[in-house]
This record gives structure tokens, C-alpha cells and sequence, in this order.
């Protein structure tokens, strides 16, 4: 066999049934293999960077590893802000890269880049193969190190003579890595007295992320909550992790969340932090965070663990294998003198608190009949989807809306790009997500700006029939950034406004897709409806309010108690001397 | 203040990038990195002095388990240990102060490995306060030039270093 078929033996045996990407000189060797291996379906994307979005869409959304493929030199950087995005978001995908031949590595030869140089720190691990043997081990130990552990992407690099040459193929039975052993189990010791400090506390709060869902663990973080009756805050990463209608769920945490939800984090005594990596966005100004809060830390990355906020009881392992056990602890002592019922009454008045902080601080805006209001698109997505789509985002406004309005019920159906915050996203992991589940209604929400940055993906998703509604929350702004100049930089507008967007029916003409444009708040509903129900992809525009700003809003470097209820409270506060001033620490700057 | 650290690492190709630049993209300090094989050349150690304030030096440790070529990571800061470095000098020494400097070098037991019309080379290993006391000396006799190693070092006593940390661990110098 060459190289090339071993290659792709070795992905039909990893389970690798799709890939995302484009070829180039040297990986025409694989390409040609490719068309004699149906049973690894390669599909055509227009940009590498889009390859791996969709590779991470496809991860998100179905729980395998995604891959994706690229040529050497520009084929592989592009491919680094994907990557980076997998790394942030700890998603497992398996990039492959074409390289020169290893006797022209280090040349300056054409279409070189040194690969695993530039990925090095976006990437869980990478790999140069040098010899053809190696090859099989290689990728077994790609797909291995990507989906355990603290999931992440992993690249291999493969020179074109590694790809043409001869060698028996043998595949590796195990996977021997002596530095990669990853905990799984969490210490029964913790675990014990992770339950002994629960039941001390008198307001506790749950605050779960993505490590849940990446953990298939959202059925345990459930049976935790209701467990103990506790409320939950849920990161952007961990939305859906709990139906939003669950009466538990205490919305979702950090700058743009809910006040009941960082309320909660403030007045707490106890954080049961799940899957969670204490992000800026979510802690605020450290130093104001969780002052008189112990913290129990189930991860499963080691190195989270004391990363940003010291942990009084890390237990570090599988978020599920933890959460079995120690749900299974709390069964057991919920009805103990010394266990559950000790401070039971506490917590349930704390439950009570909290509740009364939702119905006081719900998430609101002024409606209007003469323009669409941002969060009313949101809104309308959400009730006409009733939870039962997955729904993937850019970074910025459109993404913060969508967290607070579009309700998500199940783990997996909530696809954006949480820590690196890459625009361009949403359509692409649309893409992805779509292959992954072809009976589910994809639905990606984008801003006019991170639109314009992955439209060649329309011509991906009619030449691959897929029925993605794109909506396009569209106020002419880079709308996030020109919120903060509004606010923080005294409505100098610099170098935000795009005043040119195509016009949307055209557009969808032009790469043969229905394309609708909605600027009267009267046709929305119905804008919205006809495109979920079209059997097709439809592409919808919808002209909101052009300088509506996202509250509630923790100023960056703030403390999350300095929370903006709205427009007015902010502005009150910022005209008084500023507290807070953009970019004033490391944690506040924006990008 | 300045942590050792020994670290076994897979006796791969680009595991030295990484570790370095798992350094510098957290802004950790390197002062000084020495790298060779072990006993078993699957493995290599690297033995590394890194100065970080006090609160970071856990989250050190963890980076550099996350790697996955990194086998085991030992802090030596606060176990008793032998730790030494091993330095040339040139001493660019007139003719009549040779014996003088001579005699001076050998209280540091330093050896000549190289004489020449001019100039002296001395070998010299300890910890870095000797060779540092020893090159204020040597200062005063002429121009001095100086290649060092980093720091290797072993836990002292009958305790050993848990995977092939017996083996020999020549100073292959990267630091300083």
C-alpha cells in the first residue's frame, strides 16, 4: 500500500466517515486515492480556515472527531485560526497537512510553511511524519490524544513523500504515550468531601460549562441539581448542558449574562464549578470573585485546576465518571442528620432568594413597531424553534443575543465560538453540524460583519443541498466593538460601520439559494417561520436597530456586583469618574 | 526566587521547542536549560532553572505535564540536591600573572584544559555562586570569555529519580 491508503485505512478505522477541506499540489497523491475510498466522504469547502470550523461544527454537534485537510504552506495556515478556535473551545479535531517532501523540508521550497512550528501552541499535540512506518501510530495516536482527556485538536503534518511511498501497512492495537495518561477517576477522598462541604453550605450555586456537554455529562449535571435543588449557571460554552426551562436554571453567567445568574455567583457560599474553566468573562475582576465562596473544581484538565481562582476541593478527572460518583454520594447521605438535612431549610430560602432575582431581573427591551429590535429576532428564532434545533453563532452582539434569547433545551445544539470569539464561525459550523446530523434544522444566527467573512461557504452549502437557515442579525456595525466605542470610548465610531451589504435576494439568487430581506417588525414572524419551514437553505436579512447595545453587561475588569442593568444604568455610572476604563488590565481588553 | 526543575521528557524530535515555547507564550522566564539523553535514549532529561514568582510556580508545573511528549516533571527547588554547572573561561592573562592567577584558580579547583601565548582556559563546575565568585577573580587578570552550561542536577541521597534518573546526564549547554 502508499501512504496515501494507509491513510485512509487508518481514518475508516478511527470512524472517520467525513472530512472537510482542499486539496493542493502536494496532497494530490491522497486526493487520488480518495476517489476509490467511498467510504471516507470528502467534502469541498471554499476556505481552509472554513474546513476547520466545519470539522469543529461537525465535532460539537455529533460528539466524534471531526477532520478536516489542507495543502502545505497557505493550505496549512489557514487553517491556524480554526485551530486555535478547537484549541479554546477544547474540541477534538484531527488536521491533516500536506508538507514538501522531507528531502526539500527546511528549503524555502514553494507552498512550504514550517507547520508544526506555527500550530505548535494551537494545538493539543502535533505531529511531522518523517518515516512512511510511522504513519498508522501516528494517526492512531491523533485521534486518541484529540477526544481524551481535555479534548482538543490535534495536527498531523505529512510530506508528499510520505504520502507516495510503499510500506506494509500494520495497524497498531494499542497506544502507547508514557506523558499522556489522562485521570479519568475522580479521588473518592475529594469526592467525599466535596459532598461533606456541600452539605455545610447554605448557598450553594452550580456553575457548569462545556466540559459537561464535551463529557456527554448533562443527564448527571441534571440529576446533581435536582439532587441537591440547587441553581445553575451555565457558561456560553455550557448552554444546554440544562433545558433552559428547567425550573433550576438560573440563566446564563458572565459579562453579558443574567443578573439572577451573577447575583448568585456574588452572594454564594458554595461554587460546584462543572466542566469550567473560571474565563474572564465569566469571574470579572478576580480579586472581587467568589471572596466568601468556597469552590469545589471538577475538571478535567489538571492545569485548570488553581489556573485563575484557587480551588478548595479540586477533583480532577471524566466530569461524568465525577459527577456518577458524587451524585451517587449525595443519594446516599441526602437524608442523613450530618448530610443533607443539615442547612436543608437554608437552602431551600437561598433557592427562594434566587428566584425572587429572576422575576425582578429578567432579561428585557423595549419593543418597537417601527424597527426591528435586535432581541425580538432572537426571540422570534427561539419560540418558532422551541429548542429543537441545533443553532450555531459568530462572536459579538448577535452572539450575546442569542445566548440570553434563543432557548436552548439539549447539549450539542448550541454551536459558537466561546473562548477565541472568531468571527466567521457560524455559517461554516453550521456546515459541519448539518453533515453531522442531516435530519436536524441547522440554523446559523451571524452579524453582517462575521457573515461577510465566511459568504464563499453559500456556494458549500447549495452545492451540497444543505438545508442551513442563515439569518443575519444586520445593523450595519462591527456592533460590539461599536457598543464599547459608544460607551467607552464617548461615541467616537472608528472604523466600525459598514455601509455597503449586498442585497440579500440577489445574493441568494446569485449562488442559488432563496434569499429574503425584513426590515418591518410587522413581517418578521412570518419571515422567519417560512424560512425554518422551507425544505431548502434560505438566507434572511433582517434590517434591525441599527445601535441597540447588549445588556445586562459586566464592564471588562469589572466585579461581577458592578453589573449594567441597561442603557441607563450604564450611562449613569460611566459618567460618573470611571471605575473602569477600556483595556485597564489584562483581563479587560476586549480582543 | 529561581526554581530547578527536572523534567523527562520523549527523546523526540521538536519536544525542546515546545517546552520553551510553552514558556515564553505564558511569559515564564528561562535562566538556564540543559538537555541530554538518558540511560534509555527513548527518553531525555531536561533540566531547567526558571524564575517565577512563587503563586505561578504550581501552574509551571502543570503546563509542562499537559505536554504530552513530557513524561514526569520533578521539582527540585526544595529537595536536597546536587545541582552544578560547568563553565569554560578564557582568561586573556599577561605572561608574568599567570602563575599568580594559577594559584587563585586552584582554590576553586579549577583545571587548565588550554594554554597558549597570552591566554589561559580554565574548566571549572560547581554551583553558579562559585563560578561566579570565581570569575570576579579572574576579572581582575584581563579580558575574560565564558561558555556555560546550565544546571544538571539529582535529588541527594539513596532517592533516585523515578524513570532511568540514574543514567548519566552529560551537559549538553543550551543556557545562558
Amino acid at each position: 500500500m502508499n501512504g496515501s491508503e494507509i491513510l485512509l485505512e487508518c481514518l475508516r478505522r478511527e470512524g472517520a466517515g467525513i472530512m472537510f477541506g482542499i486539496p493542493g499540489g502536494v496532497v494530490i497523491p491522497f486526493y487520488d486515492k480518495l476517489v476509490d475510498h467511498p467510504e471516507v466522504r470528502h467534502i469541498l469547502v471554499r476556505h481552509e480556515e472554513n474546513a476547520c470550523f466545519a470539522a469543529d461544527g461537525f465535532a460539537r454537534a455529533s460528539g466524534r472527531v471531526g477532520v478536516c485537510m489542507a495543502t502545505s504552506g497557505p493550505g496549512a495556515t489557514n487553517l491556524v485560526t480554526g485551530l486555535t478556535n478547537a484549541m479554546m473551545d477544547s474540541i477534538p479535531v484531527v488536521a491533516l497537512t500536506g508538507q514538501v517532501s522531507t528531502n526539500l523540508i527546511g528549503n524555502d521550497a514553494f507552498q512550504e510553511a514550517d507547520t508544526v512550528g506555527i500550530t505548535r501552541s494551537c494545538t493539543k499535540h502535533n505531529y511531522l511524519v518523517k518515516d512512511l512506518k510511522e504513519l498508522p501510530q501516528v494517526i492512531r495516536e491523533a485521534f486518541y490524544i484529540a477526544r481524551t482527556g481535555r479534548p482538543g485538536p490535534v495536527l498531523v503534518d505529512l510530506p508528499k513523500n510520505i504520502l507516495t511511498g510503499e510500506a506494509e501497512f500494520e495497524y497498531p492495537e494499542t497506544v502507547s504515550l508514557p506523558g499522556y495518561r489522562p485521570t479519568t477517576e475522580g479521588h473518592d477522598g475529594q469526592i467525599k468531601k466535596a459532598v461533606q462541604t456541600i452539605w455545610e453550605s447554605c448557598r450553594p450555586v452550580i456553575y457548569a460549562g462545556g466540559g459537561v456537554i464535551s463529557a456527554n455529562a448533562a443527564p448527571l449535571l441534571r440529576q446533581l441539581a435536582e439532587l441537591l435543588d440547587v441553581p445553575v449557571g451555565l457558561t456560553l460554552m455550557g448552554l444546554g448542558a440544562l433545558p433552559a426551562d428547567h425550573p433550576l436554571f438560573n440563566g446564563m453567567l458572565g459579562m453579558h449574562g443574567a443578573y439572577s445568574a451573577n447575583r448568585a455567583m456574588v452572594e454564594t457560599d458554595l461554587m460546584i464549578a462543572v466542566g469550567v474553566r473560571f474565563d474572564d468573562r465569566v469571574t470579572g475582576k478576580l480579586e472581587a470573585f467568589a471572596r466568601h465562596a468556597r469552590i469545589i473544581h471538577i475538571d478535567s484538565a489538571p492545569a485548570e485546576i488553581g489556573k485563575n481562582v484557587r480551588a478548595d476541593v479540586p477533583i480532577v478527572g471524566d466530569v461524568g465518571r465525577v459527577l456518577e460518583k458524587l451524585n451517587r454520594r449525595i443519594a446516599e447521605t441526602r437524608e442523613a442528620p450530618a448530610g443533607g438535612l443539615k442547612n436543608a431549610a437554608s437552602r431551600r430560602a437561598w433557592l427562594e432568594t434566587v428566584r425572587g432575582w429572576q422575576r425582578e431581573h429578567p432579561f428585557a427591551y423595549e419593543d418597537r413597531n417601527d424597527r426591528i429590535m435586535p432581541q425580538r429576532l432572537f426571540q422570534e428564532i427561539s419560540r418558532a424553534i422551541d429548542g429543537e434545533a441545533i443553532v450555531t453563532t459568530d462572536v459579538g452582539q448577535h452572539q450575546m443575543w442569542s445566548a440570553q434569547w434563543i432557548k436552548r433545551r439539549h447539549p450539542r445544539t448550541w454551536l459558537t465560538s466561546g473562548g477565541l470569539g472568531s468571527m466567521g464561525y457560524g455559517v461554516p459550523a453550521a456546515i459541519g453540524a448539518q453533515f453531522a446530523c442531516p435530519d436536524q434544522r441547522v440554523v446559523a444566527v451571524v452579524g453582517d460583519g462575521g457573515f461577510q467573512m465566511s459568504l464563499p461557504e453559500l456556494a458549500t452549502i447549495v452545492a451540497y443541498g444543505l438545508p442551513i437557515k442563515i439569518f443575519i442579525s444586520n445593523n450595519g456595525f462591527l456592533g460590539m466593538v461599536r457598543q464599547w466605542q459608544d460607551l467607552f470610548c464617548h461615541g467616537r465610531y472608528s472604523a466600525v460601520e459598514f455601509p455597503i451589504f449586498p442585497d440579500a435576494r440577489k445574493l441568494g439568487e446569485a449562488f442559488g439559494l432563496r434569499g429574503q430581506v425584513v426590515s418591518d417588525p410587522a413581517e418578521l414572524r412570518e419571515a422567519v417561520e417560512s424560512a425554518l419551514n422551507d425544505p431548502g437553505p434560505v438566507l434572511t436579512d433582517v434590517r434591525v436597530s441599527r445601535e441597540e447595545n447588549v445588556f445586562p453587561m459586566v464592564p471588562a475588569g469589572g466585579a461581577l456586583q458592578d453589573i449594567f442593568l441597561d442603557e441607563q444604568a450604564a450611562r449613569a455610572s460611566l459618567a460618573a469618574p470611571a471605575p473602569v476604563a477600556v483595556g485597564d488590565s489584562g483581563a479587560g481588553e476586549m480582543s | 526566587m529561581p526554581q530547578t526543575l527536572s523534567v523527562l521528557v520523549e527523546n523526540k524530535s521538536g519536544v525542546l521547542a515546545r517546552i520553551s515555547g510553552l514558556f515564553s507564550a505564558r511569559g515564564f522566564n528561562i535562566e538556564s536549560l540543559t538537555v541530554a539523553k538518558t540511560m534509555d535514549p527513548k527518553f531525555s532529561r531536561i533540566t531547567m532553572v526558571v524564575d517565577v514568582a512563587e503563586e505561578t510556580r504550581e501552574q509551571v508545573l502543570k503546563q509542562l505535564h499537559k505536554q504530552i511528549n513530557v513524561v514526569q516533571v520533578l521539582d527540585l527547588t526544595d529537595t536536597p540536591a546536587v545541582q552544578r554547572e560547568l563553565a569554560l573561561i578564557k582568561v586573556h592573562v599577561p605572561h608574568e600573572m599567570r602563575s599568580r592567577l594559577l594559584q587563585e584558580a586552584e582554590i576553586f579547583r579549577a583545571k587548565v584544559v588550554d594554554a597558549a601565548p597570552g591566554s589561559i582556559t580554565l574548566e571549572v563546575t560547581g554551583d553558579g555562586d562559585k563560578l561566579e565568585a570565581l570569575l570576579r577573580v579572574l576579572e581582575h587578570y584581563g579580558r575574560v570569555e565564558m561558555a556555560r552550561t546550565g544546571t544538571v542536577a539529582l535529588p541527594r541521597g539513596a532517592a533516585s529519580l523515578p524513570r532511568n534518573g540514574s543514567g548519566r546526564m552529560a551537559m549538553v549547554g543550551v543556557g545562558k
